[in-house]
């Protein structure tokens, strides 16, 4: 009927020149526009992509020749001990790492946060190893750790302790990895340590030294306690992190020896990169997708549960 | 960064604890200084001196032994402190192995992101915090939220539509996914949340376009969080492996990183690795980075509790 298209039309128009016509409507679009389109073409096509990927048998580079398999790149990795061992490895390395480093940063920030002569110096060098790139840090690492003729081993020879295989023993091959994460990471989590410890009003502190609390006890259970925020964001971001680990192992050991510090994502760059098993390979990367969600989630709930907004 | 960010104008509260004087750092001192005090200093220093050499000691390590001549085995005791200067280590890098290429590569891929993060975050970033749109929160939201997938996940459709496009070994392959990001935006988002109204008013009363107002009041007046946003990319595309270890293939387009971990690689499975060249390979690696943080020090360190206390 020609009067009900002729209000359509109208109401149509009416929609574009709300969406278009407003002049910081227009504006607004324009200036998201590059930002979105990266977004589109370089996030979330290949997030629905790997979905798509993950239903399917896909065994090369080359499009249009994998089979629809539906969940059985899942069902089989159900039985996959080589991925769940791997998975197993990622969850050491991190509920170690993250623990430990964020003491040491705990440890580190609060002797460097006051002010004496000099203390920049010494912030600025627990930093360094932060800033450097993780492949230089692994190199070096590989040599300080060389069983004949590294550092390490020296050292150790000088106080009567034996030398060691640090990174071709199964034994110690990630315990080598932690500490050299631990090694590179403090000085950022010492950073954020360093503000929360500077938002802890002094009046609380005061009061509590009144009370005759000494410095350990003022600072258990008055400061920590007034950290949690900061606790917290460093544990959701460095399980997260953990979780994500990839390149010590791909350079220091190359996952082995015998698959003692293969981890989820170097497992999946070999199944994705080297045996081209592109579609098994991201259904794996699914997986730990959901353990790294359902970890944050567990996270939130627990500071939930205690009744602190969690996000600072 | 898989916080889900709230994404408000930092409020009253916060910036008065801002302006407030860093209270813990600041207590009072004790007046008398007695000999326990002195000894309590003097141990306080020997710890902290005994921390920083803990932690420079691999770096200490890495200069020694880049000194040395190339091929020397490692001397008996380890030297940590340089006693040779030889360059030959440094020299052969750069005509036995492409190191000059894989700079000029790294340099390449990183100014690119650098600028495209710049440009493409901040222009979003704006959007978001200071022009009215429909689908604005929802858009903003589906921005932050993809914070939240790993790269892991992407990683191997990206791959995938590199590939077909042609992009392996190219500088657009290297360079694509990088050039902006969900945190850069939020970051220099929160930055134009702080300017006042009146001056974006005021610009247009005067008559300015919209991107006038963005490019000449509202990013001069941001620099500390552009800069925030350029190192922080510098620094991530500078060290970054995994990306270029997909996508290039050729040596023609190795980065440094990709370089160092090949050349690693390679070492220890054809032959005793030669320490010297390897630590002056890793020295080259490293110098720029720690050229910037000289730099922009502050930058690094303002991301970092941006990122973290926000």
């Amino acid at each position: 009927m020609p009067t009900d298209s002729a209000a359509g039309r109208r109401s149509a128009d009416n929609l574009w020149k709300r969406f278009w016509g407003r002049h910081n409507d227009r504006a607004g679009y324009l200036f998201t526009l590059p930002a979105g389109l990266h977004l589109a073409v370089f996030v979330l096509v290949p997030i629905l992509f790997s979905v798509y990927l993950s239903f399917h048998e896909w065994t090369s580079p080359r499009f249009l020749d994998a089979p629809f398999v539906g969940l059985q790149n899942y069902a089989k990795l159900i039985g996959d001990v080589p991925f769940w061992h791997a998975v197993k490895n990622t969850l050491i390395y991190t509920f170690v790492s993250v623990p430990f480093g964020m003491a040491v940063s705990l440890f580190l920030a609060v002797i460097v946060n006051r002010r004496i002569p000099g203390i920049n110096v010494f912030r600025a060098v627990f930093f360094l190893p932060v800033i450097t790139s993780w492949v230089a840090v692994s190199v070096i690492w590989i040599t300080l750790l060389a069983p004949d003729g590294g550092l390490l081993n020296y050292l150790f020879g000088q106080v009567g302790l034996p030398g060691q295989h640090w990174l071709d023993s199964e034994r110690w091959a990630m315990f080598a990895i932690i500490v050299i994460t631990v090694w590179k990471g403090a000085g950022f989590q010492m950073v954020i340590w360093m503000a929360g410890l500077q938002s802890v009003p002094t009046e609380i502190l005061e009061a509590a030294s009144i009370d005759g609390a000494g410095k350990f006890r003022s600072f258990w259970h008055v400061t920590v306690p007034l950290l949690f925020p900061t606790t917290f964001f460093l544990l959701v971001t460095g399980v997260i992190g953990g979780l994500q680990v990839f390149t010590p192992m791909y350079v220091i050991t190359k996952g082995g020896p015998l698959g003692a510090t293969d981890v989820a994502v170097y497992h999946i760059y070999k199944r994705a990169f080297q045996e081209f098993s592109m579609g098994y390979a991201s259904a794996q990367a699914w997986v730990l997708f959901g353990i790294i969600f359902l970890a944050t989630l567990i996270q939130l709930a627990y500071a939930k549960r205690r009744g602190e907004s969690a996000l600072a | 960064m898989a916080i889900p960010a709230t994404g408000v104008a930092p409020s009253v509260e916060d910036l008065a604890r801002r302006d407030r004087k860093p209270s813990v750092t600041s207590r009072p001192r004790k007046a008398k200084i007695t000999l326990w005090s002195v000894i309590k200093t003097l141990l306080f220093y020997a710890m902290l001196i005994f921390l920083a050499v803990g932690m420079l000691l691999p770096f200490l390590w890495m200069i020694t032994t880049s000194l040395e001549p190339p091929g020397t085995a490692f001397s008996y005791p380890p030297k940590i402190l340089p006693t040779t200067f030889d360059l030959t280590s440094y020299r052969q890098l750069f005509t036995l192995v492409p190191f000059a290429r894989y700079f000029l590569n790294t340099l390449i891929v990183t100014a690119a992101t650098v600028v495209g993060q710049t440009i493409f975050c901040s222009t979003a970033a704006y959007a978001f915090a200071r022009l009215q749109f429909i689908g604005r929160k929802a858009l903003f939201i589906l921005f932050l939220a993809t914070m939240m997938i790993p790269f892991q996940v992407t990683m191997i459709p990206l791959f995938l539509m590199v590939f077909q496009l042609g992009w392996v070994n190219t500088y657009f392959g290297l360079i694509g996914p990088g050039i902006s990001s969900a945190f850069g935006i939020f970051l220099l988002r929160q930055a134009f949340l702080t300017i006042p109204r009146d001056y974006q008013d005021a610009a247009r009363i005067d008559g300015a376009s919209e991107w006038t107002v963005f490019f000449r009041i509202f990013l001069p007046l941001t620099k500390p969080a552009l800069a925030t946003v350029g190192v922080f990319s510098f620094m991530g595309t500078w060290n970054d492996l995994l990306w270029p270890l997909l996508v290039s293939r050729d040596e023609e387009h190795r980065t440094l990183e990709l370089g160092l971990a090949y050349f690693n690689a390679s070492a220890s499975a054809f032959q005793q690795p030669n320490w010297p060249l390897m630590m002056a390979a890793a020295v080259v690696v490293l110098v720029p980075v720690l050229a910037v943080y000289i730099f922009a020090q502050r930058y690094f360190v303002a991301g970092i509790s941006l990122s973290g206390v926000k």
